[in-house]
């Protein structure tokens, strides 16, 4: 069978040599080998997995089965700026659910995306982030925000926005 | 302005600050707080390194409801600020540290104190007082006198002792945790390993966080304690990818215990190695089951298989293999230092020990609790949790998070153990408790639960994988208003086959949201489906939107947000909407600044 070859910059093949090298000691491991391809590209590029599994003589079809198994990895690439609203049981019911809809709706995304087009942001949602007795709450870019409000969510989406956005 | 008045040498050195750096104290800001104590001290003309010594972060100690929480503690005299923000800080400074006379209004109030006099804190003792990123506080507290002392005893002696007290695992399952050692130390393999299981999946609960935010030393020690009975050198951690800050301190805590000599090789200066290594989880709630977690570490997809073989005999690479949650691990050094009579003496006949609780949803005082087994649950929600928030009527509490079930207002005043939990057909779980009140129904609840156990489902068997889908299908008709007549009797039965079949207990707790809903909620059900009501106006689809003519003024905004034309609104008219055009979407109930739309 054809082995698909690395398409882009010659960058990416330097870079899974990389990851390559760091992942010698655990051979075999494919969660911390996906691990460490998502640190370097912020998602799992298919190319990727077809080098790394020439590469290692493993299957591509046991990555694809990692990673579409853990909530953890993206298979596409994903916004600047990560909003992360939590669902989990304190959450709702404490309202969480309009908010959600509320962030969407501000950055216009079409139901069943969660990147905005501009590349800006991604709305993902976690089932509890363990910070339920400030519920709802919220996490832009990895700072946690607790009992949030919609008005709340716009502040900080703009905040973000200033502070980060090209 | 005149010279600012410098505090007195001798004050400062009896000054200590404890701030809460918990993720809730951080969300709330402490870091900023924390910041503004240095530089307002040094404003102060204290030296920098003094006020490093006297600036200290603690984990968090249960009240999150009133972060930012900071003690000051001046002259063996102790105050605790409530609500405080960087701005704040200031004041206390000048009043409280340099004048002596705290900022009485600042100061936490009576409910702080109801919720801390009703518990009995054996593992929560030291979070929220220790700085959990330096070692030496941990051990000068007692810390690591447990795993000490233990090198003086047999391993089997250690067994004997952990069997003796009582302690069943706090992870969910409630199993004995000195039974489940035995069966490893004695099962035949080499090498052996201890995990340690902090994938705490269950929404709503927030412990096994806290306690390794709070005191990562006594995570460590408990797994030593453990290796070294049932014969294992080497420990994993399995710890959710979602707690950044857990992992950071766990990190810091493994490196400064080697660095001593606990963990490695020869660890306290004995012939035994044991040393510890972090595995990330990648975001599955299956892995906090016990064999779907070994085959996460071992790389592969996470899902579970058949028991037996249980993981004593064959678990991680086939090896013996003992599985203990955070909670029951780091309750281990204080049953070894206080012995196993002083700790059975705690709790119920089959329930020993306290348990920790992550109290949130519709209450008062949200947070994290430590309690002895068996207290009922009525002094778990007024007396400490301070009763539902705005007054509301208490509902019921949810245990167990989506494997366990509903406890109805009615049954408030049993005791909270396993055996009394289970019986009413809820559970333990790793302790969850959300509080609803008269604005939560019950059906959405339980959609809410089995969407969650849904979408988790690894898909390795049937009931599970397609079971929880009908049942998931059947519960949203009757959300929006679709229920048939027969539906709850197909839930039931559904249910109940899925218990019996599935392979792991991820199928075979998923139903009992549902199951318990039904029992004592099916007024509820039968409403949303003969009536076409919820009764606690939460499913859209059957909510029937009105404007309250007192409370409109006439803004229009509600006119603007409809997007299906149904509400007719003029200038200095109030609105109204039109049932048959209304598309029952809530967008004009989120518009109205007034809370007018009923
Ligand atoms: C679906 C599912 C999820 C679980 N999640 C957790 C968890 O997040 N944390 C945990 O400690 N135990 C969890 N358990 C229980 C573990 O399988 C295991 O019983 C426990 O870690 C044993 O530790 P213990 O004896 O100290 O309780 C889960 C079980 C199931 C079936
Ligand atoms: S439910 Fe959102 S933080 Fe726990």
């Amino acid at each position: 069978m054809p082995q698909p070859v690395l398409k882009g910059e010659s960058m990416t093949d330097k870079r899974c040599e990389e990851v390559l090298e760091k992942h010698q000691k655990e051979k075999g491991n494919i969660i911390s080998l996906l691990q460490n391809i998502q640190e370097v590209f912020g998602y799992i590029p298919e190319d990727t997995v077809f080098w790394f599994s020439r590469e290692l003589n493993i299957p591509a079809s046991s990555f694809y089965g990692v990673a579409t198994f853990y909530a953890q990895f993206y298979l596409k690439p994903r916004g600047k700026n990560i909003i992360t609203a939590c669902c989990g049981t304190a959450c709702h019911v404490k309202g969480s659910g309009p908010i959600i809809n509320k962030i969407r709706e501000e950055l216009k995304l079409p139901e069943g995306e969660t990147t905005s087009k501009d590349g800006k942001f991604t709305v993902e949602s976690v089932a509890c982030v363990g910070a339920c007795s400030i519920a709802p709450v919220f996490i832009g870019n990895k700072k946690v925000f607790g009992k949030m409000t919609i008005e709340k969510a716009s502040e900080m989406l703009k905040g973000i926005d200033k502070g980060k956005g090209a | 302005m005149p010279a600012k008045k410098t505090a007195k040498k001798a004050d400062i050195k009896d000054l200590v600050i404890r701030v809460c750096v918990g993720t809730g104290g951080l969300a709330a800001g402490s870091q900023e707080v924390m910041d503004e104590f240095g530089s307002q001290l040094k404003s102060h003309g204290i030296k920098a390194e003094i006020v490093k010594k006297c600036v200290n972060k603690t984990g968090c100690r249960g009240f999150c409801a009133k972060d930012v929480l900071a003690d000051v503690i001046l002259n063996d005299k102790s105050e605790t600020y409530q609500l405080l923000t960087p701005e704040m800080v200031s004041r206390i400074v000048e009043e409280h540290i340099v004048n002596g006379s705290p900022v009485k209004e600042w100061l936490v109030g009576p409910e702080y104190h109801a919720f801390h006099d009703k518990q009995t804190k054996i593992l929560l003792k030291q979070c929220g007082h220790i700085d959990p990123e330096d070692i030496d506080a941990y051990i000068k507290i007692g810390g690591y006198e447990g795993a000490r002392k233990i090198f003086s005893l047999e391993p089997s002696e250690v067994i004997e002792e952990i069997r003796a007290s009582g302690l069943r695992g706090r992870g969910g399952a409630g199993f004995l945790t000195g039974l489940k050692w035995e069966l490893c130390s004695k099962a035949e393999g080499s090498p052996k390993y201890i995990i340690c299981n902090a994938d705490e999946g269950d929404p709503g609960a927030f412990m096994d966080r806290s306690v390794i935010e709070g005191n990562p030393h006594s995570v460590i020690e408990g797994m030593v304690i453990g290796g070294y009975a049932i014969g294992a050198n080497y420990g994993y951690v399995y710890i959710r990818a979602e707690y950044p800050l857990a992992i950071q301190r766990l990190k810091i805590a493994i490196s400064d215990a080697r660095k001593k000599g606990f963990l490695g090789e020869n660890i306290f200066k004995t012939k035994f190695d044991f040393d510890i290594k972090i595995k990330e989880g990648a975001g599955a709630f299956i892995c906090g089951e016990e064999t779907a977690l070994i085959a996460s570490i071992e790389g592969k997809r996470g899902m579970p298989r058949a028991k037996p073989p249980f993981p004593a005999h064959k678990g991680l690479w086939g090896k013996p293999t003992v599985i203990n949650n955070v909670e029951t691990l780091s309750t281990l050094p204080t049953i070894i230092t206080q012995g196993a009579k002083w700790f059975s003496s705690i709790g119920t006949e089959k329930s020993k020990g306290t348990k920790v609780f992550a109290i949130t949803g519709k209450i008062k005082n949200t947070g994290l609790i430590e309690v002895p087994m068996g207290m009922s649950l009525r002094e778990i929600v007024y007396d400490i949790g301070g009763g539902c928030e705005k007054n509301c009527a208490l509902k019921a509490v949810q245990t167990g998070g989506p494997s366990g079930g509903c406890i109805p207002a009615s049954h408030i005043d049993m005791p909270v153990d396993y055996e009394s939990l289970m019986a009413i057909g809820s559970m333990m779980g790793s302790g969850g408790m959300v509080v609803m009140d008269d604005t939560t129904c019950m059906v959405d609840m339980a959609k809410f639960f089995l969407s969650f156990t849904q979408n988790e489902s690894c898909g390795k068997c049937t009931p599970c994988r397609i079971g929880t889908k009908r049942m998931l299908e059947i519960l949203t008709r009757i959300t929006n208003g679709k229920g048939r007549e027969g539906d709850i009797e197909l839930l039931l039965e559904l249910g109940n086959s899925i218990k019996l079949t599935s392979l792991c207990g991820l199928g075979m707790s998923a139903p009992n949201p549902v199951l318990s809903t039904i029992r004592f909620f099916r007024d509820e059900y039968e409403a949303h489906i003969r009536d076409g009501i919820c009764p606690a106006a939460v499913c859209k689809a059957l909510r029937i939107y009105t404007v309250s003519v007192e409370l409109c003024k006439m803004c229009g905004k509600c006119f603007k947000a409809c997007p299906s034309a149904a509400i007719a609104w003029e200038k200095k008219q109030p609105a109204k909407i039109d049932k048959g055009k209304c598309i029952k979407c809530g967008a004009c109930y989120e518009a109205c600044p007034f809370n007018a739309i009923l």
